[in-house]
């Protein structure tokens, strides 16, 4: 297993290189600078002496190679430079948006896999059944509803109509604000759950070894239970799995609508304002995130399915 | 019928009470504010960002020199009790306020403000507040690492202030905004500052959490007696008009700012009409011409474009009524405003006639760089693009986003841009940008060049006369108007609706967001208690 891990992780790195170069070269060629940022709300001209010196400060005028080498170096020293707007850390500044987006992240799946698992095994069992057709209205709607519109949605049901829950916001990061915006975030998920379920197990459940199973006189709900269960789990486990780093990226917008301060929102700023640093700093830790996640997915499969071995 | 009459007369009297204590300031209370215009706050130390974001709490927990007076519509000292003018206007004398605390209890003398004008100057460090501090004699030197301390800052005593100008202007217009709040000395070098800012201002902070809000409680030692009313301010970062919407309407905001489409829907709504405030903001929306393209060096074709362009039109249909229409480049708001000025009349006649005379007959291609934005980008340039071309003039639109087009505005690499632009509070300032020495980089954008107007703008720099100054302004704006070296569109009407159990608010033309937040008071119904 240790082996196994140190391969997997060597093998993120150059996965993680060329990241860091896309993303490098991507910003270096794309117009507008922070510099240009700073006077966009028309309030004033940014000064061109501050301009100048600002170019100077930030290396803004080094070639690109320049920039890229010292980039790297700081990288491997874990140091993802200096934020252009507020001149703190990049670390520090994600480190404050982390928590947020993994409490947003962690409620939004469990949301999605809590409905979207269940759904799919019970549509399943009763193909073509009411339970079914609705269950998979409910996934397709789910599917293609747009999170913005969805999110308002929810904004005006269980804020403005019934009261129940708070519009917008982080407050003290409880439970009350966390709702709307994780299912506005989960259902997305839930629906894909629901429907990797329900297909993962009416395939299992025409296998031969169910029906093998089924032969020897094993009641149904041990069949379900030991067979088709754990059989489906791998395939929901991996959409589990692929689903969480995705979330991360779809998080972007439920974030901006409901005002929640998580990497999602950082990032949109800093795109807006040409913060290079925070800009390579946040989609590098959504990547590293997105891979973490990968690797743990690997190895729980074969807690799942002893049958997979990590030669 | 006596009692009849003493009962009528009770009545009155008790209704007037009734009144009298609905316009009394209460006490207590939570004002919820919101910061419309992005996800974040650039930083905590508010020397370091010019967006009009960052000052909506800044407002709150710092102060500077002096301070916007939006019923007066100018600058006023804030935290000097008098200014003595001398040597010619360029130096002026600052009698401190000694009541004048930081939020960590130490009393501010002229020592905190000499700090805080050199630390703005420190050229390693490119303090965006630079440009307004270069006007003391021997700032300049400090920022290009000649001299440590500013040569024209003076301190007489712990509250006399001198400060020597390098040239003859209103140093109210230079020291109001945030860019220039004063720092305790001994705080603000201190590498925490920023994690816990320390100001003058009427609250102070209590906590920010990125992305989502600052905090800010009641500073019981504010200088002015019994402010500020409310115990704690709330900024909460709102960047969604939609959600804002929603919050609004569910009484979990105070304020919220409204772009065009829900300034029709609150005006439509009988139970959100009375919500909203608005003002004749000091910002001019319009199309610069480069005079480098050939067609637009002629004055005629900027002149036809003036014409050719159904402003009214556009102002009510897709800007939904949320602007004035601009006769020139000053703004309503502006002391030299001239109410007598006509804009361009849609005349397409007449603009073929101009267009002819020029030598351009059957009229000439450009390109327009634009933004996307609602109220003078894309969606204006598309409906313009036909009226254009009713009189022969084609347009090839190069769409770039916000802080693209503010750095091809800058360069000079455009043909025609569409852009909204800050022209107050100082006409003297605003009118400059177009004066020949103005660098095109710094916002002489157009590279406007006119010796007659030049001339103007001097005279009305050196003259001691404030009517003259006004008049001088005045025919320079005029001038501008002839030149038409842009074309003129707007000037925004900022629209923001306000709880009504929130009081208070000042119609302030430089940005309605920025509240004196020590004048603003919730009355008892307010949800947040």
């Amino acid at each position: 297993m240790l082996a196994f891990l140190i391969r997997r992780i060597l093998q993120t790195v150059p996965t993680v290189l060329a990241v860091v170069l896309l993303i490098f070269v991507l910003f270096s060629v794309v117009p507008g600078s922070i510099l240009s940022s700073m006077s966009d709300d028309g309030r004033g001209p940014t000064d061109p002496q501050v301009v100048e010196r600002m170019k100077k400060q930030l290396g803004l005028d080094d070639p690109v190679y320049i920039r890229f080498g010292s980039y790297i170096a700081r990288l491997t020293t874990g140091d993802f430079g200096t934020s252009f707007r507020t001149r703190e850390p990049v670390t520090t500044m994600i480190a404050k948006r982390m928590w947020p987006t993994l409490q947003l992240i962690f409620a939004a799946m469990t949301f999605a896999t809590a409905i979207g698992v269940p759904l799919g095994f019970i549509a399943a069992l009763r193909p073509g059944g009411i339970v079914d057709t609705v269950s998979m209205v409910v996934a397709v709607s789910g599917l293609s509803m747009a999170k913005f519109w969805l999110g308002l949605l929810l904004m005006y049901l269980f804020a403005l109509t019934l009261g129940w829950l708070p519009s917008f916001g982080y407050g003290d990061g409880g439970l009350k604000y966390l709702i709307l915006p994780a299912v506005t975030l989960g259902v997305s998920p839930m629906a894909l759950l629901a429907r990797t379920t329900r297909a993962a197990v009416l395939e299992i459940m025409t296998a031969d070894f169910v029906r093998t199973a089924r032969s020897k006189g094993m009641s149904e709900t041990r069949v379900v239970k030991w067979h088709v269960m754990r059989n489906a789990l791998v395939l929901i486990l991996t959409t589990i799995g692929l689903q969480f780093g995705a979330l991360m990226g779809q998080a972007v917008v439920v974030e901006k609508l409901f005002s929640w301060p998580g990497i999602g929102s950082l990032l949109v700023d800093s795109v807006l304002q040409r913060d290079i640093p925070a800009v390579q700093g946040s989609i590098l830790v959504v990547v590293l995130f997105f891979l973490a996640i990968n690797t743990l997915i690997d190895v729980l499969y074969a807690v799942i399915d002893p049958r997979i071995r990590y030669a | 019928m006596t009692l009849k009459k003493i009962a009528i007369v009770a009545g009155l009297g008790l209704a007037l009470a009734a009144t009298a204590e609905a316009q009394t300031p209460r006490k207590g209370g939570t004002i919820r504010m919101t910061a419309p215009y992005g996800s974040s706050f650039t930083s905590m130390d508010i020397h370091t960002t010019q967006r009009a974001q960052d000052e909506i709490f800044a407002k709150g927990l710092h102060r500077s020199l002096y301070i916007w007076d939006s019923a007066e519509g100018k600058p006023v000292p804030e935290l000097a009790k008098e200014v003595i003018v001398s040597g010619g206007g360029l130096v002026h004398t600052f009698k401190l306020r000694d009541d004048a605390y930081f939020h960590h209890g130490r009393k501010m003398t002229a020592d905190d403000i000499i700090w805080s004008y050199n630390r703005i100057m420190d050229g390693s460090k490119a303090y965006p507040g630079a440009r307004f501090v270069r006007v003391i004699e021997g700032a300049a030197e400090v920022e290009k690492g000649k001299a440590k301390e500013i040569s024209g800052l003076k301190k007489i005593d712990d509250f006399t202030l001198e400060m020597k100008l390098t040239e003859k202007v209103d140093p109210g217009f230079y020291f109001f905004t945030a860019l220039t709040s004063i720092y305790p000395a001994d705080e603000g070098a201190k590498e925490g500052f920023i994690q816990k800012p320390i100001g003058l201002g009427p609250f102070k902070f209590v906590e920010h959490v990125p992305g989502s809000r600052v905090v800010l409680e009641r500073w019981d030692r504010f200088y002015k007696p019994g402010r500020p009313y409310a115990d704690k301010l709330i900024v909460s970062l709102m960047s969604e008009a939609a959600a804002r919407d929603v919050a609004f309407r569910n009484k979990e905001i105070d304020t919220s700012v409204l772009g065009p489409a829900q300034y029709v829907a609150y005006q439509a709504d009988p139970n959100l009409k009375g919500t909203i405030v608005e003002v004749a903001e000091v910002f001019t929306r319009y199309m610069g011409m480069n005079p480098g393209f050939k067609p637009f060096s002629d004055k005629r074709v900027r002149q036809a474009i003036n014409h050719a362009i159904d402003t009214d039109l556009i102002i009510s249909k897709l800007v939904k009524g949320k602007a004035y229409r601009a006769t020139s480049w000053l703004p309503l708001t502006s002391p030299a405003y001239d109410k007598t000025m006509k804009p361009y009349a849609f005349d397409p006649a007449k603009a073929k006639q101009l267009l002819a005379d020029s030598g351009y007959p059957t009229g000439f291609e450009f390109e327009w760089t634009t933004s996307q934005n609602e109220s003078w980008g894309l969606p204006i340039v598309e409906a313009i693009i036909p009226m254009l071309d009713k009189v022969g003039i084609k347009v090839k639109v190069k769409q770039v986003e916000t802080a693209v087009l503010a750095e091809v505005v800058r360069s000079g690499d455009f043909q025609a841009y569409v852009y909204s632009q800050s022209t107050g509070p100082d006409p003297q300032a605003a009118l400059k940008c177009f004066h020949s020495s103005t660098p095109q980089s710094a916002c002489n954008y157009m590279s406007f060049k006119n010796a007659d107007f030049d001339k103007m703008i001097d005279e009305a720099g050196q003259t001691d006369d404030a009517a003259k100054r006004t008049q001088l302004l005045q025919k320079a704006n005029a001038l501008l108007y002839e030149e038409a070296p842009v074309w003129f569109f707007n000037y925004n009407k900022a629209v923001m609706a306000v709880q009504p159990w929130l009081k208070g608010i000042q119609l302030n033309a430089t940005e309605l967001t920025h509240q004196n937040v020590e004048d603003l008071w919730v009355d008892e119904t307010s949800p947040a208690k």
